[in-house]
C-alpha cells in the first residue's frame, strides 16, 4: 500500500448484499453473484468490483490479465493482506505476479471485518478458495465454449486455459470478458483443487508490502496526509469517567502554529467505543499541537474513580478470590475431595493491568464534509469505525467511509475506534481534515487495558501424588464493563479462555468467577483472558508436579490424561464459547495437546540437564483460538538476578497452514510479547490516575531481553486451520515462570518478574 | 534560518527552533518513512543519521542541525537496495513494519563500522530500538547476512 494508491484501491460500498452477509457475522462461504449485482458504483468502487469478470466480492479479473483481490481484513503484522489473496489466487490458478491486492473499506458487504480473535483464516479460508475456484470454473467454461469443446477437455493452469487434446491455449485476460458474462457457479458445484495441486497454499510467501516497508514508503495511519489537514492532540480526563469543569487556553493560543482549541464531550456510560472527552488543541503540526497542550490549564471533575488505587484493588481481588464465586464449571465434588485429606496445595496468583503499547500509537485522519465523514485509519475494525463515528456525529453509518491503512501494531487496541470519533468530532468543529495523534503518554494512560486478575488455586494430591481435586477461582474486571456500567462478572468469552476449559482430567474440579468492578476501561489484548488464566493454571500445575516430586512435563501429561474430545456439557459448562466456532468442527482434542507437549519435550532436550544454579527449563501447553501450543523456555539467572532467555521453543498445531513463514513469525513474536508480559508488564494507578507514561516506566522486551533464539515447530496437520496470531502467547508466560523456578527455586506468582528479587 | 542537508538536498527551516527534526520531516516535508513511537528517544522508531551517526529525530531539535547532513530511510539507498534492505526482505523480518525503518537505520550505522558484529555487539547497538511484534531474532539474522555482503 503506497500513498498514491491508498484511495483508489479502496472499494465500493454496496448495501444490496443480504443473505449470508449479516452484520458482524462471519462469512463461511463466498457470495457468488450475477453481474447485475455489481451495477451500483461510486467513487470508492475498487477495481476488483469493476472488473470484467467478478467471481465474488473479493475477486475480479480484467482483460489485461490483472487479477484484483480484495483483502477486507486489516494488516497489523500477521501477513493476512498477502495470505488471503494467495488462497484465492491458488484456487484460481492465477499467476501471483499478476495479482494486485486492494484493501477493502469498511463495509458490511464483506462480512466480518473485525480483525481480532485470530480468525481471519478460520473465517475466510473457504470464502477465498471459493472465490478463486469460481473464477477458474468460469474461465474454463468460457474457453470451452470458444473452442466448442467439452469442459472436461479443458484445464486451467497458471493464468491460462489449455485444451488438453489439441494443446491450444487461451490466456485469462483474453477470456475475462466472455467468462464475465457467464452465470456464477453455485458454491456447492465448485470443484476445489486437491492439496497435491496447491501452488501457494502451504508455501512461504513474502508479504506484499515488504519493499514499501523497508524503504519507508508504506503508509500507516500515522503517515496519511490530506490537503489542508490540521493536527490535533487531546488533553483527556486523567481519571476514567471524569470530565472538564473549566479550562483556560490563553497560553495555548499563543503557541506558534496553534489555531484553536475545542472541547470534546465525555462519554455517556457505559464507555463503549466513545471518546473519553477532554480539550483538543488544533495546530498546523503535531509538534505545535503537543506544545499547545502543555500550556492548557484544565480543571477536572474526576468522578467516581478518583480514589482508585491498584494496591488496594489488588487486595480486594485476592480477598474475593478466597470466597466462593459463581460456578462456571463443575466436575465431581471438590469440597468432599478436600475433606478426605491428602496433600493440600494452595496459591494466589496475580496479573496486573497491561497496556497494548502498539509501536504506532492510536491515530486517525478524518474529514467531515456535507454531512458525511471520510476517514483513513489504522483500524482492526472499520465497520466499528463507521458505527462509532456515526454515533458521535449523529449521522448514518453508511455516511462514514473508512479507508483502512496499514497498522503499526494492533493487539486488540485498534479494534476500539474511540480515537477516530475524536478526529471526526474535531473535523466537524473546525471544518478541516484533522489528523488526531495520540502521544505515547496518551496511549499508556488512556488505553482499554488488559484486565488485572486475582486468582486462587487449591488442589489435593493423593498418596501417589496424583491430583484428585482442583479448585480454580478467578476475579477480574470484565470486558463486559464496556457495554454494561454495572458489570461485576465475566462472561462466556472470558471463561472460555483458560477458566472453564482447563483440559485436565481430574475427578473433582470446580472453576469459579468472583465479582469485580472496573475502574478503568477494560479491553482485549492479544490472547485476552488466557494471559492470566493460563499463567496461573499452568504455573500451579508446575507447583503440583513439584509437590508430587515428579517431572513437570510428565506430570502435565498425566494431568491432561488420555487423548479424548472433552465433553464440556457434562462438566457443568452450559455454553462453552469455543472461540465462536462449532464444537463439531473444532473440538477440544487432548491428543493434539499431548502431542505438542511431547514434541516440545523432545526438541528442547527436556530432562537431559539438571536444573538449578541459575539455569532451568520451564514448560507449559494450552489450547486457544482452536490451536494447540506448547512452550519451553530456557533461562539463565545471574548472581545479580538478571534474567536471560538463551532459547525458547514454540511447538504449535494450528491445523492446516497457509503461509508457513508467517505462522513461524507469529510464534516468534508471541514469545517476545510473552517475555514482555512476564518481565516488566504493569500498569498501576493511584488516585484514579495511571502512573506509567512512556517506555521508561512501562518497559517492553528489547532485543537483549527477548529470547536470543526461538525455535518454532509447526506440527503437520490436515485439521481445519486454527488461530495463529494469539495462541503463542498464553503458554509462554507460565513456561517462563516455571523456568525461573527451575533455575532459582523462586516461584513467581505475581507478575511482573521485575517486582521480585530472584536471587 | 537554519540550513541543513537532507538526503543530499539543501533545505532551510525558519520555524520553531525547538521543534524536533522528526516533525519537520513528517509534517513539513512529508517524509513519513521516519516514524513517531515515543517522542522521548526511548524506542528508536525515529532513527536517522546525522553526519553518518544514528540519532533519535524525535528528540533532536532543529536548532542543533545547522550545517548537518541528515540521512533518512528515504535516502539510505537510491532504489531500496541497501544490503540491509535486501537482507530484511530475504529473512522476512517485518511483521507490522512500523519500527523497521528505524531498525534499518540503526543497523546501517552499526554495519558501517563493523561488518561482522557479534551477538553482543548487535544487542548493544540495537537494544534501543523496540519492536512490539517481536522480530528481534530475524533482525539479528538480517544484520549478519547484510554484514557478510558488505564485507
Amino acid at each position: 500500500m503506497s500513498i498514491e494508491n491508498l484511495t483508489q484501491e479502496n472499494l465500493n460500498r454496496r448495501t444490496f448484499l443480504g443473505g449470508v452477509f449479516s452484520a458482524g457475522a462471519m462469512v463461511l462461504a463466498a457470495q457468488l453473484l450475477p453481474e447485475e449485482a455489481f451495477a451500483d458504483t461510486n467513487e470508492y468502487h475498487g477495481k476488483a468490483a469493476a472488473s470484467a469478470l467478478r467471481s465474488s466480492i473479493y475477486l475480479g479479473l480484467e482483460p489485461d490479465g490483472t487479477v484484483y483481490i480484495v483483502t477486507h481484513r486489516s494488516e497489523m503484522g500477521t501477513g493476512i493482506r498477502t495470505t488471503l489473496p494467495m488462497v484465492a489466487a491458488d484456487e484460481m490458478e492465477a499467476d501471483f505476479s499478476k495479482v494486485k491486492i486492494e484493501q477493502g473499506i469498511g463495509d458490511k458487504a464483506y462480512g466480518d471485518q473485525n480483525t481480532d480473535g485470530s480468525k481471519s483464516i478460520r473465517g475466510f479460508f473457504t470464502a477465498f478458495r471459493e472465490s478463486g475456484a469460481a473464477a477458474r470454473t468460469m474461465l474454463v467454461q468460457a474457453a470451452a465454449a470458444q473452442w466448442k469443446a467439452p469442459v472436461t477437455e479443458c484445464k486451467a493452469q497458471n493464468h491460462e486455459v489449455i485444451h488438453t487434446p489439441s494443446g491450444r491455449k487461451l490466456g485469462y485476460g483474453a477470456l475475462a470478458s466472455a467468462a464475465g458474462k457467464l452465470p456464477a457457479p453455485k458454491p456447492e458445484t465448485l470443484q476445489l483443487k486437491p492439496k497435491s495441486e496447491w501452488r501457494f497454499i502451504g508455501k512461504d510467501s513474502k508479504i506484499a508490502d515488504m519493499a514499501d516497508i523497508c524503504s519507508g514508503k508504506a503508509v500507516f495511519g500515522m503517515d496519511v496526509q490530506r490537503p489542508g489537514m490540521l493536527y490535533a492532540s487531546v488533553e483527556r480526563p486523567p481519571v476514567m469517567g471524569g470530565s472538564v469543569q473549566s479550562f483556560d487556553d490563553k497560553e495555548t493560543l499563543k503557541v506558534k502554529g496553534v489555531s484553536q482549541t475545542a472541547s470534546i464531550d465525555p462519554f455517556k456510560p457505559p464507555y463503549t467505543f466513545q471518546p473519553l472527552g477532554g480539550v483538543a488543541v488544533v495546530a498546523n503540526s503535531t509538534w505545535a499541537a503537543f506544545q499547545g497542550r502543555k500550556k492548557l490549564k484544565v480543571e477536572w471533575n474526576n468522578g467516581a474513580n478518583a480514589s482508585h488505587d491498584s494496591e488496594a484493588y489488588k487486595k480486594e481481588l485476592l480477598e474475593t478470590a478466597r470466597k466462593p464465586g459463581k460456578v462456571v464449571r463443575n466436575i465431581g465434588d471438590v469440597d468432599a475431595a478436600f475433606g478426605k485429606g491428602g496433600k493440600i496445595v494452595e496459591a494466589e496468583y496475580y496479573v496486573p493491568l497491561l497496556a497494548h503499547a502498539t509501536m504506532e500509537p492510536p491515530v486517525a485522519v478524518a474529514e467531515f464534509k456535507d454531512g458525511k465523514v471520510e476517514a483513513w485509519v489504522p483500524t482492526q475494525n472499520p465497520q466499528a469505525v463507521q458505527d462509532t463515528v456515526a454515533g458521535a456525529l449523529g449521522i448514518k453509518p453508511e455516511d462514514v467511509t473508512c479507508h483502512v491503512t496499514l497498522l503499526g501494531g494492533g493487539f486488540g487496541r485498534k479494534s476500539k475506534p474511540d480515537y477516530v470519533a475524536e478526529a471526526a468530532i474535531l473535523s466537524k468543529k473546525t471544518g478541516k481534515p484533522i489528523k488526531l495523534v495520540w502521544s505515547r503518554e496518551d496511549d499508556l494512560r488512556f488505553d482499554y487495558y488488559h484486565a488485572v486478575a486475582g486468582m486462587y488455586h487449591k488442589a489435593a494430591l493423593d498418596e501417589k501424588g496424583k491430583t484428585t481435586a482442583w479448585l480454580h477461582r478467578s476475579v477480574f474486571p470484565s470486558i463486559s464493563s464496556m457495554n454494561d456500567a454495572n458489570s461485576m462478572y465475566g462472561f462466556d468469552v472470558e471463561y472460555g479462555m483458560g477458566l472453564n476449559d482447563m483440559p485436565f482430567d481430574i475427578p473433582n474440579h470446580r472453576a469459579e468467577n468472583g465479582p469485580a468492578k472496573a475502574h478503568v476501561r477494560i479491553g482485549w489484548l492479544r490472547s485476552v483472558a488466557n494471559i492470566y488464566h493460563v499463567f496461573s493454571g499452568l504455573s500451579f500445575a508446575d507447583e503440583l508436579a513439584h509437590a508430587a516430586n515428579r517431572d513437570p512435563l510428565e506430570y502435565q501429561l498425566e494431568l491432561i490424561g488420555p487423548g479424548r474430545i472433552i465433553d464440556f456439557k457434562s462438566q457443568g459448562v452450559a455454553n462453552y464459547w469455543n472461540y465462536g466456532e462449532s464444537y463439531d468442527k473444532f473440538p477440544f482434542d487432548t491428543k493434539r495437546l499431548r502431542k505438542v507437549l511431547e514434541i516440545a519435550g523432545e526438541r528442547s532436550g527436556w530432562g537431559k540437564r539438571k536444573p538449578g544454579n541459575g539455569w532451568g527449563l520451564g514448560i507449559a501447553a494450552s489450547r486457544s483460538f482452536t490451536s494447540y501450543v506448547a512452550s519451553v523456555v530456557e533461562v539463565e539467572v545471574d548472581k545479580a538476578g538478571k534474567i536471560r532467555i538463551p532459547r525458547s521453543w514454540q511447538v504449535a498445531d494450528v491445523g492446516m497452514v497457509i503461509n508457513p513463514d508467517r505462522v513461524h513469525s507469529q510464534f516468534e513474536g508471541a514469545a517476545v510479547m510473552g517475555a514482555s508480559i512476564a518481565l516488566t508488564g504493569e500498569i498501576s494507578l493511584s488516585d484514579g490516575r495511571v502512573r506509567q507514561s512512556n517506555f521508561h516506566d512501562y518497559p517492553v522486551a528489547r532485543m537483549n531481553q527477548a529470547p536470543l533464539q526461538t525455535d518454532v515447530h509447526i506440527v503437520e496437520s490436515s485439521a481445519l486451520p486454527g488461530g495463529v496470531g494469539e495462541p503463542g502467547v498464553p503458554p509462554f508466560v507460565p513456561a517462563f515462570a516455571n523456568a525461573v523456578f527451575a533455575a532459582t527455586g523462586k516461584r513467581v506468582r505475581e507478575l511482573p518478574f521485575s517486582k521480585h528479587k530472584l536471587v | 534560518m537554519i540550513k541543513l542537508k537532507i538526503n543530499g538536498h539543501d533545505r532551510t527551516f525558519d520555524g520553531d527552533p525547538d521543534m524536533p527534526l522528526l516533525w519537520y520531516l513528517r509534517d513539513e516535508i512529508s517524509m513519513t518513512g521516519t516514524k513517531f513511537g515515543c517522542g522521548v528517544g526511548l524506542c528508536g522508531a525515529c532513527t536517522v543519521h546525522r553526519n553518518g551517526e544514528p540519532i533519535r529525530s524525535c528528540s533532536t531539535p532543529m536548532k542543533e542541525l545547522a550545517g548537518k547532513n541528515i540521512t533518512t530511510i528515504e535516502g539510505l539507498s537510491p532504489d531500496g537496495n541497501h544490503p540491509l534492505q535486501k537482507a530484511w526482505a530475504q529473512v522476512n523480518v517485518p511483521q507490522c513494519g512500523y519500527c523497521q525503518t528505524g531498525q534499518i537505520m540503526q543497523a546501517a550505522a552499526l554495519l558501517k563500522k563493523n561488518h561482522h558484529p557479534s551477538d553482543k555487539e548487535i544487542d548493544d547497538a540495537m537494544s534501543g530500538n523496540i519492536c512490539r511484534c517481536g522480530t528481534y531474532q530475524r533482525i539479528r539474522s538480517a544484520i549478519k547476512a547484510a554484514g557478510k555482503e558488505m564485507a
